[in-house]
């Protein structure tokens, strides 16, 4: 059953590439609105928070750390593309309600086209992460190579995520407001600002359910501790990719034509 | 062999509170058991078949279920009993103008559009000049979608949607788009279209449509299946004096009633014409009168006139 999925969905890519790049292209637009500062923004904003938080949180939180500039925007990056994607997913099929209205397409389409923008603001701000690193004298190395895995990570899961978040969107329309707050919780969850190894040793794992935390704690390992992160750690990550989409894929396979009767 | 074929499909909405309420109040009424939805059957138990080159009109007074039916045929929504069997690939003109990116110009709409639509980019290069060409939009191509009239995006909408060549075609109330002029060309694209021996299936309001375009016919009334027939003149007669009494035929006889009622309605009316027209021409026979008649006639039943009475 899975195998005839998959075939199907490989049929279907091929068969919906050109509307996929179109979609794209509209999100780019709809985004970007074709401005250069627009480009801009999205590397600047994360930028000035990084600025604020760094002269905020040194003197609580950084003052035995190393590398807090890198901790600090390690964690910022990776947390708001969860932000981004997630929220622009949750969007996605509402947004896109007129045309599944009247137009037969497949609708994970939508979904997956904001994704891809996400990612790609997410691969901009990388860039300046990396160039932050070189400024604070972070050893580089092959091992950097690396951090592709939780972005993989992190993008199946973001679409998994988006999938159930747009599903229930369809049906709840207050889901928006409690995902904001659900949202800010989580910002203050993910070990962002402060140092995990301040909290008793034994409370330490629970950060671990965290999937958000977790994709950050490996971009740190790797760029501050110099370390390549466990097998077993690598399976964390991937668990919480595949899980998240697991439950995304069925959800929308289930309730895929009722969607129509909600919108 | 059936091209198109609906077996006992019945479609149900669901009504009520859901969609306004959200988690929060869903929690809440479901944990206190005063949460209700409400069914609503769109079409219950609608069963027809065509053949290829068939063209059916689907009848019936607002919320019949007529576009919905549409819906489910395109496979846009699942019946929930029922089957739906389609062979071929369909077009579906339902009324497209919505759903198009305000921000975005006419030439990047026309690409995303087309793609929904299932056309590839190859295709749409090569049709690209002939769709603006259609839509008369030659001057806007790099407009903003936002800047056009409402006309303007019906016409683009309209021009990409019959380019194609499927094999069943759905018109939903879609040839009284854009004005005059417009409606014409459109209308004469259709009758192309339609000339290929494609299967089609139109909903539509003007019964003079119908009766000129179709050879089958399907009449709901609330989702229910009033009639499926090929006798369209008859049951189309019968279909116009329901209009006017309001009184739902439910066997033959019923239906022939009907059709002779409207018949000697017609002939009532038409007699009435008559006599107005007589009474016009004889209160005052001068050039006034006949002015006056031919400016009736003109209003009322134009295709009696020859054209140059028209156009003078």
């Amino acid at each position: 059953m899975i195998e005839g999925t998959i075939k199907r969905t490989t049929k279907n890519m091929r068969k919906y590439k050109f509307l996929f790049e179109e979609l794209v292209k509209r999100d780019f637009n709809q985004k970007y609105k074709r401005t250069v500062l627009g480009m801009a923004w999205s590397i600047l904003s994360p930028l000035l928070h990084l600025l604020v938080m760094k002269m905020v949180f040194t003197r609580f939180f950084g003052r035995n750390a190393p590398h807090y500039t890198t901790y600090l925007f390690a964690g910022n990056i990776v947390m708001s593309f969860f932000k981004e994607a997630t929220k622009n997913g949750m969007a996605s099929l509402m947004k896109n309600s007129k045309i599944i209205q009247k137009i037969n397409v497949p609708k994970y389409l939508f979904l997956l086209s904001r994704n891809v923008s996400a990612l790609v603001n997410f691969m901009l701000t990388m860039l300046v992460f990396f160039l932050f690193c070189i400024i604070d004298k972070i050893q580089f190395g092959p091992r950097m190579l690396l951090l592709i895995y939780p972005v993989i990570c992190l993008t199946i899961m973001n679409v998994g995520i988006g999938m159930i978040l747009s599903a229930l969107f369809v049906f709840f329309r207050d889901i928006q407001y409690l995902y904001e707050v659900f949202l800010t919780l989580l910002t203050y969850l993910s070990a962002i600002f402060y140092q995990v190894s301040r909290f008793p040793e034994k409370f330490q794992p629970l950060f671990l359910l965290n999937p958000v935390y977790v994709m950050i704690k490996y971009f740190r390992t790797i760029c501050i501790d110099c370390i390549i992160p466990s097998p077993q750690y690598h399976l964390l990550c991937a668990f919480y990719a595949l899980f998240y989409l697991a439950i995304g894929a069925w959800i929308y396979k289930r309730y895929n034509h009722e969607f129509v009767y909600y919108m | 062999m059936a091209i198109v074929q609906c077996d006992n499909v019945s479609i149900r909405y669901i009504k009520g509170d859901l969609k306004a309420i959200g988690l929060k109040e869903y929690v809440v009424r479901k944990l206190r058991g005063n949460y209700h939805i409400k069914e609503f059957w769109a079409d219950r138990n609608v069963t027809f078949s065509l053949e290829k080159g068939d063209m059916l009109g689907i009848v019936g007074t607002n919320g019949a279920g007529k576009s919905t039916l549409l819906k489910a045929i395109s496979g846009i929504l699942l019946p929930v009993e029922g089957k739906v069997k389609v062979k071929g690939n369909i077009a579906a003109l339902l009324e497209l103008a919505s759903g198009f990116d305000m921000d975005m110009t006419v030439r990047e709409n026309t690409y995303l559009r087309g793609a929904m639509l299932g056309y590839t980019r190859d295709f749409l290069d090569e049709k690209y000049d002939e769709i603006i060409k259609f839509a008369e939009l030659e001057k806007f191509q790099d407009y903003e979608f936002k800047q056009l009239s409402s006309g303007m995006k019906s016409r683009l909408a309209f021009s990409i949607a019959c380019l194609v060549d499927p094999d069943i075609i759905i018109l939903d109330e879609v040839l009284s788009v854009g004005d005059g002029a417009f409606r014409k060309k459109s209308g004469d694209k259709m009758k192309e279209i339609l000339g290929r021996g494609i299967t089609g299936m139109l909903v539509s309001h003007s019964a003079t449509q119908v009766r000129e375009l179709c050879n089958k016919m399907l009449w709901l009334d609330h989702g229910k299946q009033i009639a499926f027939t090929d006798e369209v003149e008859l049951y189309m007669d019968a279909y116009e004096e329901f209009l006017v009494t309001r009184k739902l035929p439910e066997n033959r006889s019923d239906i022939e009633k009907l059709a002779a009622d409207f018949k000697v309605r017609k002939k009532r009316e038409s007699e009435n014409e008559d006599s107005v027209l007589r009474k016009m021409l004889m209160d005052a026979p001068d050039e006034d009168a006949v002015n006056t008649a031919i400016g009736y006639l003109r209003e009322k039943h134009p295709e009696v006139l020859k054209k140059s009475y028209l156009n003078g």
